[in-house]
């Protein structure tokens, strides 16, 4: 049985719910000697100022249980040169190409919208209003529902990509953030980004990251993100885009019944990096094991229905 | 073009209480590879550890003219040394390579002067070799905390290297920092054309860069920060190098280096 595992966020088309992280990916083309990126639902290119971007010094990451902290600090080269230098090269490899746009004002993710999209070869925008890592901008306007609200209308306005918010966890009802960027006009929503955390060196009694602090990602936070989806989907009816820890198809399809239409894969890309062929094929295995013809009808089937207990004897 | 290699455990040498070298089955990276490129190594399939470690191809095993290997050097300071040092013949360890920018090799009459610092002897053996079948005339400096941590002396012999050892107790060669021997011979090699190549502790690394710049010597130098993918995604192993006009800016160790010009990097 074929199966259909096209997706649908706002006008694009993905020719299946796997999408690299933004992030975790670089901006794809440091991949594309690996992985032929056009086989990939989506690829969510590091998140991008106006300007360039140093950056924290180093220490950047620490590994913790089944997780990592980082603190990067969004270095990044800037929405121009990223269009001149970057994008030609995705565009040749026929990657879907999803741009995480990060802002210290309203007016800086209203200008990026802009110019990214006169660009050819861009998919949607994806609004980093939640990197943990960062003072100025981005988070301020995700942990707050009026600046949530602002920030996407005002992109809503300036746009006709498809727009996609990711969510911060460090709120207390994250479902709330979802209908408020549902309101603004947002196409999707992507959550979870990473969790604030923190780790310390005993011996030096010194932080291990440079920064003190910063964002736990990794299978140590994939059950509170499941959650936090599931959250989501229930408050309204903006797709979800569904990510933290994914490392398996099995992973993979937990969000989905939680909710998710489509998934992002961040961390499990550093361990793996050819993970994206197994993770297509394993997600197309389970729909025809399930009977399931297309991938969208798959979201949000969690079944919470009261059961006998079957047993068998034999 | 990188590739991930189910490599098989051929063979575990204890060298020492901490350090050993492993042999795995990976022909295909070990015949790619060239000095002082790396390979992103993980044991195991659970999330402790969670991500690769980078180490450096420290020898291509070679029977005849067929490449059926390479060996890693390690030290045990963490989760994954650990277990490479207690790995068995048998047992499978995933490795991801060759990556990198290698060293650049220098062609005849020129002289190799290579500079290790315990562990980071890794990426000499095949550097040696290389350099060897040029013609380059080669020698190690060689330095670790106590004579019983330095190994490979007599294979280094074996291929024509002339060893320069410093031990911080004194117990083999020099007493103290290999840079103090390679500064004493830098001022007496004027006029001779040579490269400095250096792996090691950063602050050794420092050291190696600027004493060879007193001596108008180019160095390349290999550094180790913590990495989280190998392939330029993460951003994380970032290290300072010079730059116009700002000064400096932050490259990513994975994919410009691990090797970079001594010059180059902004020392902190």
């Amino acid at each position: 049985m074929p199966c259909d595992l096209t997706v649908q966020i706002g006008t694009l088309t993905l020719g299946n719910p796997v999408i690299a992280a933004s992030g975790c990916f670089g901006y794809g083309v440091e991949y594309a000697d690996v992985v032929d990126l056009s086989l990939l639902g989506g690829v969510a290119v590091k998140g991008l100022f106006l300007a360039e971007r140093e950056g924290h010094p180093p220490q950047r990451i620490v590994e913790t249980p089944a997780g990592m902290l980082n603190a990067i600090g969004l270095q990044g080269i800037g929405v121009h040169r990223f269009i001149r230098e970057k994008l030609p090269e995705l565009r040749e490899r026929r990657a879907t190409v999803i741009v995480n746009i990060c802002g210290s004002t309203l007016d800086e993710y209203v200008e990026l919208a802009r110019i990214l999209s006169d660009a050819d070869g861009v998919g949607a925008l994806e609004l980093n209003i939640s990197c943990p890592n960062i003072k100025e901008g981005g988070i301020t306007f995700g942990c707050s529902l009026n600046g949530t609200f602002d920030v996407v209308s005002a992109v809503r306005k300036a746009t006709r990509l498809p727009i996609i918010p990711k969510l911060t966890p460090n709120v207390t009802d994250v479902a709330s953030f979802a209908r408020a960027s549902e309101e603004a006009g947002a196409d999707a929503v992507s959550l979870v980004n990473t969790f604030l955390a923190m780790a310390i060196d005993v011996e030096t009694r010194r932080p291990k990251l440079s920064n003190i602090v910063g964002g736990l990602s990794g299978p140590a936070i994939r059950p509170i993100a499941v959650r936090m989806v599931y959250e989501c989907r229930r408050a309204g009816k903006i797709p979800v885009v569904g990510m933290g820890g994914i490392a398996s198809a099995a992973d993979a399809i937990e969000f989905m019944i939680a909710g998710a239409y489509a998934v992002q894969v961040g961390t499990a890309n550093f361990v793996d990096p050819f993970i994206w062929t197994w993770l297509v094929d394993g997600i197309r295995d389970y729909l025809q094991r399930h009977g399931i013809a297309r991938v969208r009808d798959l979201t949000g089937t969690l079944d919470t229905t009261a059961r006998e207990k079957e047993w068998t004897s034999s | 073009m990188p590739v991930d290699v189910e490599a098989r455990v051929i063979a575990n040498t204890r060298l020492s209480p901490d350090y050993n070298v492993i042999s795995l089955a990976a022909p295909a990276i070990a015949a790619a590879a060239a000095p002082g490129q790396f390979v992103m190594v993980k044991l195991g399939h659970g999330s402790t550890p969670l991500l690769r470690r980078p180490f450096s191809v420290f020898e291509v095993l070679r029977t005849g003219r067929t490449v059926n290997g390479l060996t890693l050097l390690s030290k045990r300071i963490g989760v994954t040394t650990q277990m490479l040092f207690d790995a068995v013949e048998g047992d499978v360890v995933s490795c991801l390579g060759p990556l990198g920018r290698p060293y650049a090799t220098i062609d005849p009459p020129a002289e190799a002067w290579m500079v290790a610092g315990g562990v980071g002897l890794a990426p000499f053996a095949t550097l040696a070799e290389a350099l060897c079948a040029r013609g380059t005339s080669v020698t190690l400096f060689y330095g670790a905390r106590t004579g019983r941590e330095l190994f490979y002396l007599d294979w280094f012999r074996e291929r024509g290297v002339r060893l320069v050892l410093a031990t911080e107790d004194g117990s083999l060669g020099d007493r103290g920092r290999v840079t103090q021997p390679l500064e004493r011979e830098l001022q007496a090699a004027a006029g001779r054309d040579l490269m400095v190549y250096a792996c090691g502790p950063e602050p050794m690394l420092a050291a190696v860069a600027r004493v060879a710049a007193t001596y108008h010597r180019a160095s390349q130098v290999s550094v180790e920060r913590v990495m989280g993918c190998g392939l330029g995604g993460c951003y994380s192993c970032v290290i300072p190098v010079r730059q116009d006009p700002t000064g400096r800016h932050y490259v990513r160790s994975c994919i410009a280096g691990p090797v970079f010009a001594g010059a180059d990097v902004v020392w902190e």
